[in-house]
Formats: structure tokens, C-alpha cells, sequence
């Protein structure tokens, strides 16, 4: 088993987003996660798709059953070692005055912020890798986490080059 | 055949759908005329459908054209049928209309039919207006959620404006790379509301770009390893016929002298007479054919996929061979047989190229030698050749009906099969000698596909006899679409194989159920006639079923009923269904129902394993050989 990181050019239409999810599940592979927006051109969207790969099915054949997608235009698989990768969180963890500092600690430790506080509870946005904000979950599951929101992760390839630079053209030279 | 109007089978990079129209001027019409602009203009002649409510102001302007000529279909499963069956005589793009709701979902089947085996088909589907989307409107269904996996594109349209150019874009994306069906739902306001008309509409397609054009170093390895190989097949499937490569395959087999084998979906692709054709592989396949991959040291395969129903259990399959796999598409490549040489392209273009290359390796002196192989061969053919015992009671025997009809017909005649031993045996004992005169369902398997195929391809190529191969089981599905031929002139000759039983599951159920026949029966018998369907055969041999009476119900439906239950009357009877020719004709052959395909690879197991014929397995020499 192991996990990969796509991120998915594709044109900013309705629907393609279901296309998309669909032909994972049927092809048989499960997303982890999932994170969805739009570019720096509005007509491209840019999908990050994490997936478990088991070696059964591989990973190339989504890939290439993904670039059939009319709606689709580009396909990258982004390396860990070569990609900066970064979650949010928002969590929302049990705090009295006893706790609170302990709490606020932690969330120094990890460079995460503290957005909301009331007298029951501290609610800590955090954004990093996935092992990070585990870790940092970790340290705060103590003190009881009342609730817990997670985005998927989104990823961006290091150095100065930039995927949609070719997907444009030829979005330009369609037009 | 006729010549494509509907603009480049032949994948051109961004090339239009519509090449030979000149531009129109823009013009204020409603989205209804827009439509029908569009499918004249794109060179749609012929449209399969039936209208209804939201759908309906499209077929106002529709009854005005002078071009586009409408059948009305009985179901709208006969017009997505139709209109593959259309497709695959004329090469041209088919189409089919129905409205919201029942009739979207019932192109649903012709729909998964033509996307398993890549026939180019635009449905066109009448949507609820756009502000009651989502409602659950009266005949709302979401038909572009529900043929989102069945198709290779879909489009919901809900402005006017954008019918030429969605119009434009589906017979693009359907007649180009791997054809394959496109829906085009269209909300009914978009066909009510005013618009501008242009022809031809820009091109907005920046994730479309199939490969056509293969590549050198790939093509110079795979002519090398043909060359190097003692024991080489070209394994050809459908995707050579659709890029009507069928010359240059000729040309590269003779060239290399490779025993060629022809799937279900390439009969006619390369001559059955050819010496080097060593027949079909798969299932049923010839001995020889099976044979032939499972020994082989080098499968060339051609527009083919590797499908379960070819390759058997999958690690057991060609051991010994190293693939070359060309395909215009490239997920098929490595997706179930890895490829030791992949080769991205059009059929036609990689063969041309591999023809190139292969006699630049003869003339630097590489030319392979087969003599050894080719000895193998013949013998695997001599031995088991594809054959049938004629039943002892003086029965007709179904082998033999459609092996009449073939030689039969006249020359230029189109055949349909259904699903099941019928299709078998009509793959089997029908000589295919030119492309594009076999059609029927590979991929999907879909009973009573030959009525409605067969009504399409005659439509389209009406010169041409067109017989349909049907069982009684599969022609209880959809014969209702002979009214439709009866109606519209469109007289096609339909055999009923008639045997009173779902023959192929029955042969199932005769060799890995303990004869224990659930459900398979379609005749009365010599059981209660009230509990047919459900207990087990008769123990005499039946006389097919007679519930329907086939002829009555031919008669009924305004073609010419015949009907053959003795060996003695079959020419005769065949003779006459092919000289009437101002009606459809149905001829209800009445066969012995223990007749059974062979050979045969049993599900799931290896291709070593074929039997030639029931407890007779082949023998290879295997004890020398492994």
C-alpha cells in the first residue's frame, strides 16, 4: 500500500467534480482526501486527490482513465520530497482555566492559532503536513476534543515552474 | 460502405465534426431549429427516436427537414440499438432521440452497449426545463448522472445558444480517438427559447486530444521482435475495423506471413478464407486460435483489449508470448496483459508504419521464418476444425441453419446477431469475408440487439440484405421493432433459432448445474404449459417454443412469417426469405435445444483447458512441449 498525491487540472464546469470522485470508486480505488478550488485563471480548477494505492490495482491505470475525461486537462502526481503538502484543521478542544494554558502551549509549540475562546472551550486552527497536525491532535486529545473539522490536503510542486503554464495554451489555442 | 459525412473518423487533432459545410450566417431561430440545423449540418441523414413531452418542440422543426430523416421506433431502446446498428454499416455517427425521464433511461442499455464496444452514437434526450431541475419534475431523471460511466462525455444543455457548438463537440468527441456514445441532454426551454444560428461553431474541447499518430522507436521494436519471433499472432480486434485499417492489415500479414486471429467484435477484418486467418480466439473460438496465442512467442495485438472472454484466467493466458499491444486508447495498454512494447495510436497509422518497418528489417537481410510454427498451426487446424453433429432424430440443427443462411445469402449482406449460442454459432459458421457486415453486441452482451442492429444497418445501407441471427429468447426483447421496419420500409430477414429455451445458460445449466434447468425453459413442453417457466425440460427432444407463435406474430406485425423444422425444406425456405424483398421476413427455425457451442474454455479457467467438444480436450503434445 501506498499513498500518492494527484493534483487534477481540469475546466471549471459543473458536474466535472462528480466525474471525477465517480471514476475512483468505480475503478475500485478509495480517496483519502479531497480538496477543491480554483486557480489563478478562473476557468481552470485544480482537484488534490489523495489515494491509497493497493498493488493489485495500480495507480496508472486511474491516471489514464482520468486523462479520457474530456473536462480533464492536466494530471500530475506530486512527490513528497519534491512538494510542499498542507492540511487545515480546526479544532475545537475542552479548556478550563486549569487547562487553558497547558493548551495554549501546545498550540505555540506547534505554531497553530488560537481563533475562538469561550469559557468551556478553546477552538485551535492549525494548518502543516498531515504527521504534524496528527501529532499536535495527539498532544491535545488529553484535554478532550469536543469537535474536529479537517480539509483536504492541498499540495504544490517546489521550484519555479508551474503546472497550469501548458494547460493554459491550450485552453488558449481552444478559444 | 458509404463515405463518412460526419466529418473524420480518422482522428485528426482538433479536427471539426463538419468539414464540408460551408459556413451558415448567423440567424435568429428558436434552440429546437438550432438542433436540427445542427444535425444537418453536422451530416446526420438519419435519427432513431420517439418524441414526447419535453423533447417535443424539437420534433416541430424536425418534421420540415429535408435532410434529416426520422424512424419512429416502437421503444427507445430499438432507436439506441438502431443507431449503433446504423453506425456500424455506414461508419458514419449514429443517432438517437428520446425524451426526458422513461425515455432517457431507456437508452441506457444501448448506451452501455455502444460505450463497451466503442461504436459512435450521439442520444440526444429531451430535459425538463431548466428552473425545474432538480424538482423532481414530471419525467425528470438525471440521465447525464446516470450515463456518466456509460458514456465517453455527456452534456446538459440549458442555453439556446450553446446547441451548434454542444452538437458540433458530441459527434467530435463521438466519431474521434476511441469512438464511443455521447449524450446531449437538452432542457426544454433551451429548445423553446430564441437564438442565433452559425455554422461552424468554435471548437472548446482544450482536455480532448487523442493520439493518433504512434511512435517511431516503439513501432521500429515491434517490427524487430516480428522479425525475431518463431511463433508471432496478430491478434486483431474491433478497434481495426473502426479505423477501417483493414487493407493495411492484409498488407502487413501478408508481408510478415504471421497467422492471424480475428475477436468477436474484427470478424470480416481480415478474409475467414485467408490462409493465414487461423480463426477466432476466445470462449467459443477455433482450437486453433486459442491455441495459437496460448503458444505463441510474440502477440501483436491490434485495437484489441485483452478481454476476459479472449485471454481465459489471465495469468495462465500466453505464457510464453511478449505482447506488442497498439490501441488508440491508452488505458487498455498494460490495463490486463502488461505490454512489453505499448504503442499509442490509430490502427490504421500504426499499421502503415509497422509495414514500413517491417520491410526495412527484410531488406537489412531480418525476415522471420514460420515454417516451424506454421506446421504447428495447420495441425491444430486439421485436427479440430469447427464442427457439429446433425441430430439423430432428423431435427434441424441450429449450426446448420445459420451455416446455410451464410452461404446462402447474396453477396453484400449485412448479419446481426442476439446474445447467446445463436451469436456463437453465427460468429462461427458465417463466413466474414469483408469489414463492417458483422455486428453485434461483444462487450456487453445484450439480448435482443439483432432486431433493432439489424433495422439500423439496413436503414443505412438499404442496398444490402441484412439478416438478423436471433434466439427466440432474445427476439422476445425487442421484436416489436419490426413493425417500425414494416412501417418504414425497411425489410430486414430475421432468423428465430428458435429452440424454446435460453440456450447458452441453458448449456451452462446442462454442463455445471447437474442439467437442473431453472428458468431457462421458454416452451410449454410436455410440462403443465402454466408452470413452463419454471420446471425442468421435457424429456423428448422440443420442438422450440410456439408460444408466441412466431409466424402469427410476424404476420401480426406486417412481415412475412415462415416456418423450418425439417432439414429437408431448410434451402427452400431460406431461398424464399431472401427473395422477398418488400417486407420484413421472419423465419422461425424450430431447432433441437441439447445443441451446444464448442469449443469451449469454461469461465475462469485457463485457455489450456479448451474443450473441443464436450469431454474431448485437445491434445497439444504438451508432455514434449512444457
Amino acid at each position: 500500500m501506498s499513498k500518492h498525491t494527484l493534483s487534477v487540472l481540469v475546466e471549471n464546469k459543473p458536474g466535472v467534480l462528480a466525474r471525477i470522485t465517480a471514476l475512483f470508486s468505480r475503478r475500485g480505488f478509495n480517496i483519502d482526501s479531497l480538496a477543491v478550488g480554483t486557480t489563478e485563471h478562473p476557468e481552470i480548477s485544480r482537484i488534490t486527490i489523495v489515494v491509497t494505492v493497493v498493488e493489485e490495482l495500480p495507480l496508472e491505470q486511474v491516471t489514464k482513465q482520468l486523462n479520457k475525461l474530456v473536462n480533464v486537462l492536466k494530471i500530475v502526481e506530486l512527490e513528497a520530497g519534491s512538494a510542499v503538502q498542507r492540511e487545515l484543521v480546526l479544532v475545537k478542544v475542552r479548556a478550563d482555566n486549569e487547562t487553558r494554558s497547558q493548551i495554549v502551549e501546545i498550540v505555540q509549540l506547534f505554531r497553530a492559532k488560537t481563533v475562538d475562546v469561550s469559557p468551556e472551550a478553546v477552538t485551535v486552527e492549525a494548518t502543516g503536513s498531515a504527521d504534524k497536525l496528527e501529532a499536535m491532535l495527539k498532544m491535545l486529545e488529553p484535554f478532550g476534543i469536543k469537535e474536529l473539522v479537517q480539509s483536504g490536503t492541498i499540495a504544490i510542486g517546489r521550484g519555479a515552474r508551474s503546472i497550469t503554464d501548458r494547460s493554459l495554451r491550450a485552453l488558449d489555442r481552444s478559444a | 460502405m458509404t463515405e463518412q459525412a460526419t466529418g473524420a473518423h480518422h482522428p485528426q487533432p482538433r479536427a471539426r465534426g463538419a468539414a464540408p459545410h460551408s459556413a451558415h450566417p448567423a440567424e435568429r431561430v428558436t434552440g429546437a431549429q438550432s438542433l436540427i440545423r445542427s444535425l444537418e449540418a453536422v451530416g446526420a441523414d438519419t435519427v432513431f427516436g420517439i418524441p414526447g413531452g419535453a423533447i417535443l418542440p424539437a420534433y416541430d422543426p424536425l418534421m420540415d427537414s429535408i435532410k434529416v430523416r426520422h424512424i419512429l421506433v416502437r421503444h427507445e431502446q430499438g432507436a439506441g440499438h438502431a443507431a449503433t446498428g446504423y453506425a456500424q454499416a455506414t461508419g458514419k455517427v449514429g443517432v438517437c432521440m428520446a425524451t426526458s425521464g422513461p425515455g432517457a433511461t431507456n437508452l441506457v442499455t444501448p448506451i452501455a452497449d455502444a460505450h463497451m464496444d466503442s461504436v459512435p452514437l450521439v442520444a440526444i434526450t429531451g430535459q425538463v426545463a431548466s428552473k425545474a431541475i432538480g424538482t423532481d419534475a414530471f419525467q425528470e431523471a438525471d440521465i447525464c448522472g446516470i450515463t456518466m460511466p456509460i458514456t465517453k462525455h455527456n452534456f446538459l444543455v440549458t442555453n439556446a445558444d450553446e446547441i451548434p457548438k454542444t452538437i458540433a463537440e458530441a459527434f467530435h468527441i463521438a466519431s474521434t480517438g476511441r469512438p464511443g456514445p455521447v449524450l446531449v441532454d437538452i432542457a426544454k426551454d433551451a429548445l423553446q427559447n430564441q437564438t442565433v444560428f452559425s455554422w461552424p461553431p468554435q471548437a472548446d474541447l482544450p482536455g480532448y486530444r487523442p493520439v493518433t499518430k504512434p511512435h517511431a522507436k516503439q513501432i521500429r521494436e515491434a517490427a524487430r521482435l516480428i522479425n525475431e519471433a518463431k511463433r508471432p499472432v496478430l491478434y486483431v480486434g474491433g478497434g481495426v475495423m473502426k479505423a477501417r485499417a483493414t487493407t493495411e492489415l492484409r498488407i502487413l500479414a501478408e508481408l510478415t506471413g504471421a497467422p492471424v486471429t480475428t475477436t468477436l467484435m474484427a470478424l470480416g477484418s481480415f478474409p475467414d478464407s485467408h490462409p493465414q486467418h487461423v480463426g477466432m480466439p476466445g470462449m467459443h473460438g477455433a482450437v486453433s486460435a486459442v491455441t495459437a496465442l496460448q503458444k505463441a512467442d510474440l502477440i501483436v495485438a491490434l485495437g484489441a483489449r485483452f478481454d476476459d472472454r479472449v485471454t481465459g484466467r489471465l495469468d495462465t493466458f500466453a505464457p510464453y508470448a511478449k505482447i506488442v499491444h497498439a490501441d488508440i486508447d491508452p488505458a487498455e495498454i498494460s490495463k490486463n496483459r502488461t505490454a512489453d512494447v505499448p504503442i499509442v495510436g490509430d490502427a490504421r497509422e500504426v499499421l502503415a508504419d509497422l509495414i514500413v518497418a517491417v520491410q526495412a528489417e527484410h531488406e537489412s537481410g531480418h525476415k522471420g521464418d514460420y515454417s516451424d510454427w506454421w506446421k504447428q498451426l495447420n495441425s491444430w487446424r486439421d485436427t479440430y476444425p469447427l464442427g457439429y453433429d446433425l441430430p439423430e432424430d432428423g431435427s434441424l440443427s441450429p449450426q446448420q441453419v445459420i451455416e446455410r443462411i451464410g452461404e446462402l445469402a447474396p453477396d453484400h449482406t449485412l448479419f446481426a446477431a442476439g446474445v447467446g449460442q445463436h451469436q456463437m454459432w453465427a460468429s462461427q459458421y458465417i463466413k466474414y469475408e469483408k469489414p463492417n457486415t458483422w455486428f453485434n453486441s461483444g462487450g456487453a452482451g445484450t439480448m435482443g440487439y439483432a432486431v433493432p442492429a439489424a433495422m439500423g444497418a439496413k436503414a443505412g445501407v438499404p442496398s444490402a440484405t441484412v439478416w438478423a441471427i436471433d434466439g427466440d429468447g432474445c427476439f422476445q426483447m425487442t421484436n416489436q421493432e419490426l413493425v417500425t421496419c414494416a412501417l418504414n420500409n425497411i425489410p430486414i430477414k430475421v432468423a428465430i433459432i428458435n429452440n424454446g429455451a435460453l440456450g447458452m445458460v441453458r448449456q451452462w445449466q446442462s454442463l455445471f448445474y447437474n442439467q437442473r434447468y431453472s428458468n431457462t425453459v421458454l416452451h410449454a413442453g410436455d410440462t403443465n404449459a402454466g408452470q413452463g417457466s419454471h420446471t425442468g425440460a421435457s424429456k423428448t427432444p422440443t420442438a422450440g417454443t410456439r408460444i408466441p407463435d412466431f409466424v402469427k406474430l410476424s404476420e401480426a406485425m406486417g412481415c412475412v412469417g415462415l416456418r423450418c423444422d425439417d432439414p429437408a425444406d431448410l434451402d427452400a425456405v431460406i431461398a424464399k426469405a431472401n427473395s422477398i424483398n418488400d417486407r420484413p421476413v421472419v423465419v422461425d427455425f424450430i431447432v433441437h435445444e441439447d445443441a451446444m457451442v464448442w469449443p469451449m474454455v469454461a469461465a475462469g479457467t485457463s485457455n489450456d483447458e479448451i474443450m473441443a467438444a464436450r469431454d474431448v480436450r485437445p491434445d497439444f503434445g504438451d508432455a514434449a512441449d512444457d
